[in-house]
């Protein structure tokens, strides 16, 4: 393989505490190295140089992200960008096709992204949506959340179980981690119900959300999986619900992460914005950023993304199928819903976050606090909760507005209810910017350590991938707010894995996308075998062998992490 | 006001999408500069010189600028399309998306047109001499921003599905209409049909109206009867039955009184 050599950028590696200091980053095999002989040589003078991003969780593979694309034509109107040399056609805003998918994301920087909500049934849609998204290396999360066998071996306190269980799933469906969507809430969806708060019970199960979350938070440190127990919260979305989202995170306490990958939190919970909440309704909505991210802050076994609203036209879905019915009723736009056997749910429906309306502001404003408010920007990541919150295109307007006070003001100024908004949170009052190297912190070093992903991504050190960023932008100079948003909207250069993508803005090649998934081997265990068995006899509506992911159709570049989990 | 004349010179292949043939594009611009301006054939990009020739001359903005397409634009796709001010005038017959989400100006097609003519329009007027296809003055796939505003006058009849998401702006068909009008309006959109109309008309409508001169073959079982008016309607004052719906729907109230689609059937 070829050898290169980035000359002269600003470089900011939190991986390695380089804080903008002028240097060379040298690649060689698909690795960053100390030296080359005979480089290819990139003058990266007067920019910045990065490591590639990481996504920690966004929708952008499978059957719920396809029902979004099947339901809303509109959101391809006026986006097509036609094939170019290196490059296929690329459509739609909120929920693009799986080739922009992959070509958007490089053209930020990003080199890995997970696919924040599998459903185990349709693993394979999954798989093959991912497989046609290029350049990205991408793993996905199974939901475990409101899975019948999880729910039963937790009501039972079968913790080796639940963790044979999970390591089972993990396989068969070539899944990442532990993803948990409104724990019980779906469940009782299905039953007309919804569970709010972590002491609700489930119906039929008598079980709680407190007890699955612990549950499968002490199966994750049993198992000691790369990655945590990743939650999306009960009551998402409603007024008054930062109690909820304390009363989930209360539930860290006392764990310890235990694996071998460097991860210290037991707990992420994403898109924590829309968890954030005070008021007791719409009419007096505001903002609770404050106390979330004072218990964030002094809790380090807690890690959150933040899930900021862009001020778009988006798609909102989730496996939080009674919010998305609650969200049509408000908002009267179509709704689709879907049913996962035994597994979970989804729903989909259109949102205007639009800055005339003061709850959009309000949510803005929500998410901006967390990030400003927040103490250790390794702990607390960008995400849009694509396309829930935004579509992730938009990170560049969103490092924008975190770099930039000035940025912030006009936006504010551009409500049209602004006084409502400042009143209703304490944005006006932060004077806080970012620098790049906390930006650094929450898009690389902070995500690959999260995911336990760090000795791979996330930094230019010597050993690790080289996937590198170069935007053309000057961290030296003053820049306008928009000068900001700009350079961080297209890498000038992208390395993927050592693989020249992107070079001087055009792309020249797809390089060759990883599937990343956890093998975590656990002691035999003939009753979870047998259980399996049992509901795909009974219940399920496809047999075992047609549900396993299996095979280069699905799969081409597989990565297998493996965990020893046999105790 | 100027005017620019294309004269298509062959029947391309394939539909051409002509979106840059608006009056803003043209506006401005020597002949040459619009010979060079894009179509698409397929996936192709070709120069409109490929496929018109181009005479007169353009004016200095879009309000002072006439485009005549003189022969048959029956393989040609959004003509007029965002325009916002000056005229077309479509000398036969015109494919799908004429005028779509135009904003100002006028489009007079003397010939039928294809479906989904005046999608999202906003304003400016449409004129079609011929038939309308389906989908006039409705939202585009998906989308339920339907017509807002302007006019569409049709001589001929039109298809199925006119108004469809319609929230404003006017439509009147001189002939019958198809199957389901003004379905999911809402707003204050105007539809008038002169003659006949078939089945589903207002189906989930929440607000706008509806006026009937001729039959109406299937009511909605959803409308109500209210009471008779009498009317000015497009020039001719006649006696009207008043009908509510779509009681099937969600209605919203504004000053405590809960707003509903109507429909006016002539007596
Ligand atoms: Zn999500």
């Amino acid at each position: 393989m070829a050898e290169y050599l980035i000359k002269n950028g600003f470089v900011f590696d939190p991986a390695q505490k380089i804080k903008g200091d002028v240097a060379d980053v040298a690649i060689k095999d698909g690795k960053i190295v100390k030296s080359v002989e005979k480089p290819k040589v990139i003058d990266a003078k007067g920019m910045t140089v990065m490591a590639g991003a990481l996504e920690v969780h966004a929708h952008v593979a499978g059957p719920k992200v396809n029902i979004g694309r099947i339901f809303r034509p509109e959101d391809k109107l006026f986006t097509y960008r036609p094939t170019e040399k290196n490059h296929r056609m690329e459509g739609g805003f909120s929920i693009p096709t799986t080739y922009k998918t992959g070509y958007a994301y490089a053209r930020l920087g990003y080199t890995t992204v997970m696919e924040a909500a599998m459903p185990p049934l349709f693993a394979r849609h999954v798989h093959e949506e991912m497989r046609d998204t290029p350049i990205i290396d991408e793993g996905a999360y199974p939901v475990f959340g409101n899975n019948w066998f999880v729910l039963e071996y937790l009501k039972n306190k079968e913790l080796e179980n639940v963790a044979a269980y999970i390591a089972w799933l993990l396989r068969v469906t070539k899944g990442f981690a532990i993803k948990v969507v409104n724990p019980g809430g779906t469940e009782a969806w299905g039953w007309g119900l919804n569970c709010l708060q972590v002491k609700d019970p489930v119906p039929y199960f008598d079980i709680t959300p407190e007890e699955i979350i612990t549950g499968l938070i002490e199966a994750n440190e049993y198992l000691g999986l790369p990655h945590s127990m990743h939650i999306h919260g009960n009551n998402l979305g409603n007024p008054g619900n930062y109690t909820t989202t304390l009363d989930t995170l209360k539930l860290a306490a006392g764990h310890k992460a235990k694996n071998k990958f460097g991860r210290e939190q037991v707990m992420h919970h994403t898109h924590i914005q829309f968890h954030s909440y005070g008021g007791t309704k719409w009419a007096d909505f505001e903002s609770k950023a404050r106390p979330i991210v004072d218990y964030v802050n002094k809790h380090k076994n807690i890690t959150i993304d933040v899930g900021f609203v862009t001020l778009d036209e988006t798609t909102t879905m989730t496996a939080d199928g009674p919010f998305e019915h609650h969200l049509t009723e408000l908002n009267h736009l179509k709704w689709a819903n879907a049913d996962v056997e035994l597994e979970t749910a989804a729903g989909v429906v259109p949102y205007i976050y639009s800055p005339d309306i003061f709850v959009s502001g309000i949510q803005w404003a929500v998410g901006l606090e967390i990030a400003l408010l927040s103490k250790d920007p390794m702990r607390c990541y960008i995400t849009t909760d694509h396309p829930n919150a935004g579509p992730f295109t938009r990170y560049p307007r969103i490092i924008k507005w975190l770099m930039s006070q000035k940025a912030r003001e006009e936006q504010i100024k551009a409500f049209k209810a602004n006084d409502k908004v400042v009143n209703a949170s304490e944005i006006a009052s932060i004077d806080r910017e970012l620098n790049l190297y906390e930006i650094a912190q929450m898009t690389r070093a902070g995500p690959a350590k999260c995911l336990g992903l760090a000795s791979m991504y996330g930094g230019l050190k010597p050993g690790q991938d080289a996937d590198v960023a170069v935007y053309d932008f000057n961290p030296d100079k003053e820049h306008k707010p928009m000068e900001i948003e700009e350079a961080f909207s297209e890498v000038k250069y992208l390395f993927k894995t050592g693989v020249p993508i992107i070079m001087d803005h055009k792309f020249v090649s797809e390089g060759r996308k990883r599937t990343l998934w956890v093998d975590a081997k656990v002691n035999e265990n003939p009753q979870v075998v047998r259980d399996v068995k049992e509901k795909f006899l009974k219940y399920y509506t496809v047999t075992e062998k047609n549900y396993e992911v299996v095979g280069k159709h699905f799969i081409p570049n597989p990565y297998a992490i493996e965990v020893d989990a046999t105790h | 006001m100027n005017t620019v004349t294309l004269t298509p010179k062959a029947k391309p292949d394939l539909y051409l999408e002509v979106d840059n043939i608006t009056p803003d594009r043209f506006a401005g611009k020597t002949n040459e500069e619009i010979a060079a301006l894009h179509l698409y054939e397929g996936s192709t990009q070709h120069a409109l010189g490929k496929f018109f020739d181009v005479a007169g001359s353009s004016g200095p903005t879009a309000a002072e600028t006439k485009i005549v397409i003189k022969g048959d634009a029956s393989r040609l796709k959004y003509i007029g399309m965002k325009m916002t001010a000056g005229e077309i005038v479509i000398e036969g017959n015109a494919d799908m998306y004429v005028g779509a989400w135009m904003r100002g100006g006028k489009i007079q097609a003397k010939g039928n047109v294809e479906a989904f003519a005046g999608t999202g329009m906003k304003g400016g007027e449409i004129q079609i001499d011929g038939n309308a296809g389906n989908y006039l003055g409705s939202a585009y796939r998906g989308d339920w921003r339907g017509m807002a505003g302007g006019t569409i006058r049709v001589k001929g009849n039109a298809g199925s599905d006119t108004g469809y998401f319609m929230n404003g702006g006017t439509i009147i068909i001189g002939g019958n209409v198809d199957v389901h009008v003004a379905t999911h309006a809402e707003g204050n959109g105007k539809i008038i049909i002169k003659g006949n109309a078939k089945s589903k008309v207002g189906g989930q409508m929440v607000g706008g109206e509806i006026y009937i001169f001729g039959d109406l073959e299937v009511p909605m079982p959803t409308f109500e009867y209210r009471k008779d008016v009498e009317l000015e309607v497009d020039g001719t004052k006649a006696k009207f039955a008043l009908f509510e719906g779509d009681t099937a729907e969600r209605h919203p109230k504004r000053k405590g009184e809960t707003i509903y689609g109507k429909i006016y059937m002539k007596y």
